[in-house]
């Protein structure tokens, strides 16, 4: 709207973010409207990676799509895996191995980890500090090592399997466990020194993109997000899946609901799940990692939704059986789709730079917003 | 506040309530959809709303919008489902209790044609604008299937 200011004649203007920028973490595609550095209004465009998984996924069997899975959220592949067998599984009636739930809590907070150090890694890096990129990456690297030694793959796992895991884990596994987690708080500080008590981070993020608690549970916003904002609710603790009643965690909860809180929770989550790890490490029992399963999975008419905690925030599946081999409906109710959601409301009335923050601080991953 | 789900029929005779495998399902005439789940955050302490979508059943010509509701912190999960007419899907939108279903009704609408009455920008989010027919149907055609 063209307005007069004094002698200068000033415009909104609308400003194309992405698809293709660095800050935009993936294919995601911001329409701003500036009134100069300010940002007036946002509107998110996506579906760039729209691949049609719920389709694809009608005309697989239950075992075949678990591959799709590990292409939602990339950074966190195990947690999918184990979304929706646990989802399949619901419906089946089986027992797990002791064996294979302990190797499957081991690999999903080994995937957690690795996806809060990309977002503590690309959120340095979006506010210039790239020194800071390093030591989560080099971190990381030994994880997706962790992953090759158990399924050959780094990032697209499909490690678990209905019924259990894929492999069990070779020899040298465990030493090699026992040595990143003793590591690990080698890089947390190193982090805490170039970066989270850095005067120029904390100006660039805190007090930005502030997200009140009635706000986040509104827009259905989970996951480190929500905690970030001051409630401690977490799945694992709530609502235990699996065999996360057995393990002593704290969750970790701060009051600022800023981007420099999102940034920081991350930090403290990688310390509550290396906790996880290490108690599941002491306490992994021998035995088989698979449960007898038929070879062609029939289940029954009838539909089921799962949840679990997601590296993200709430990952859902819904599954619906028409009695068949495939599924007649699955839909994915993804953390980073909806969190999304609420990045215009916590951006206007910011500045251009500061939208880059709230991208980074909310972490998406477009793999999992498109689907 | 309301414990007990089974309350809801004191002020909604008309649902209908079942234990499904893994929650409480309650199904809800299409006309009374938005003040039973007005009732169900106010009274009964459901929240947040954990998912939004909808099934394609088109051999009995109707399509279900499954919501799924959770009481935070309790987490406690609840499934309410209606029924709409698969030639005229309309819908409330709920966008007005929860912001959350903003852009799950917009996803829902893009994939399976379900008109929400009263959203607030009910447009494609995740295919082309210029896409003709909503892919998460039965009947949408996939190029070079069987």
């Amino acid at each position: 709207m063209a307005e007069k200011n004094g002698n200068l004649r000033t415009e909104e203007i609308q400003l194309n973010m992405g698809p293709q920028h660095p800050s935009t973490h993936g294919v995601y595609r911001a329409l701003l409207t500036l009134d100069g550095e300010r940002v007036v209004g946002v509107e998110n465009i996506i579906g760039y990676l729209h691949r049609g998984i719920e389709k694809l996924a009608e005309d697989r069997t239950y075992t075949q799509f678990i591959p799709y899975t590990d292409r939602l959220d990339y950074l966190a592949g195990m947690l999918n895996n184990l979304g929706y067998v646990q989802t399949v599984e619901k419906m089946m009636d089986i027992e797990i191995p002791e064996r294979a739930e302990y190797l499957r809590v081991i690999m999903a907070e080994l995937s957690r980890i690795a996806s809060h150090m990309i977002m503590i890694a690309s959120m340095a890096l979006d506010v210039s500090g790239w020194t800071a990129w390093f030591p989560p990456f080099r971190e990381r690297e030994r994880i997706l090592d962790l992953f090759e030694m158990v399924c050959g793959s780094r990032l697209t796992l499909s490690y678990m399997r209905i019924g259990g895991v894929a492999n069990d884990i070779p020899e040298g596994f465990l030493p090699n466990l026992e040595k990143f987690l003793n590591d690990l708080p080698r890089m947390i500080d190193e982090v805490n020194g170039l970066i989270t008590g850095n005067e120029i981070f904390k100006a660039r993020c805190q007090g930005v993109g502030k997200l009140d608690l009635d706000t986040a549970i509104a827009y259905g916003v989970t996951g480190p997000n929500l905690r970030a904002s001051g409630l401690p609710f977490d799945l694992r603790k709530a609502k235990p899946y699996g065999i996360y009643d057995r393990f002593e965690f704290d969750v970790p909860t701060l009051n600022n609901g800023d981007s420099y809180d999102r940034f920081v929770i991350r930090l403290l989550e990688i310390e509550q799940s290396a906790k996880i790890i290490r108690q599941a490490i002491s306490n992994l029992p021998d035995g088989p990692i698979k449960a007898k399963v038929p070879r062609v999975i029939k289940l029954p008419k009838g539909e089921v939704y799962h949840q679990i905690e997601g590296a993200k925030g709430i990952l859902g599946f819904y599954l619906v059986s028409d009695g068949g081999t495939k599924p007649y409906r699955l839909h994915i109710h993804s953390p980073s789709f909806v969190n999304l959601g609420v990045l215009p409301l916590i951006s206007i009335g910011e500045t251009v730079q500061d939208f880059v923050v709230n991208i980074a601080s909310i972490d998406i991953v477009l793999g999992e917003v498109d689907r | 506040m309301y414990e007990n789900i089974e309350q809801l029929q004191l002020f909604f005779p008309e649902v209908t309530i079942e234990n499904g495998i893994d929650m409480t399902t309650v199904n809800v005439p299409v006309e009374k959809l938005l003040p039973v789940m007005k009732q169900l955050k106010d009274n009964f302490g459901f929240n947040y709303l954990a998912g939004l979508t909808a099934v394609d059943y088109n051999e009995e010509d109707r399509i279900e919008v499954a919501y799924h509701l959770m009481g935070i912190p309790e987490a406690k999960e609840i499934r309410v489902k209606v029924n709409l007419n698969r030639e005229k899907p309309e819908v409330c939108s709920v966008t007005s209790i929860w912001p959350a279903a903003n852009v799950q009704e917009r996803e829902t609408y893009d994939l399976l044609g379900v008109i929400f009455k009263g959203h607030p920008n009910l447009t494609r989010i995740l295919c082309p604008d210029d896409m003709v027919g909503h892919p998460l149907r039965k009947d949408f055609k996939k190029e070079g299937g069987e």
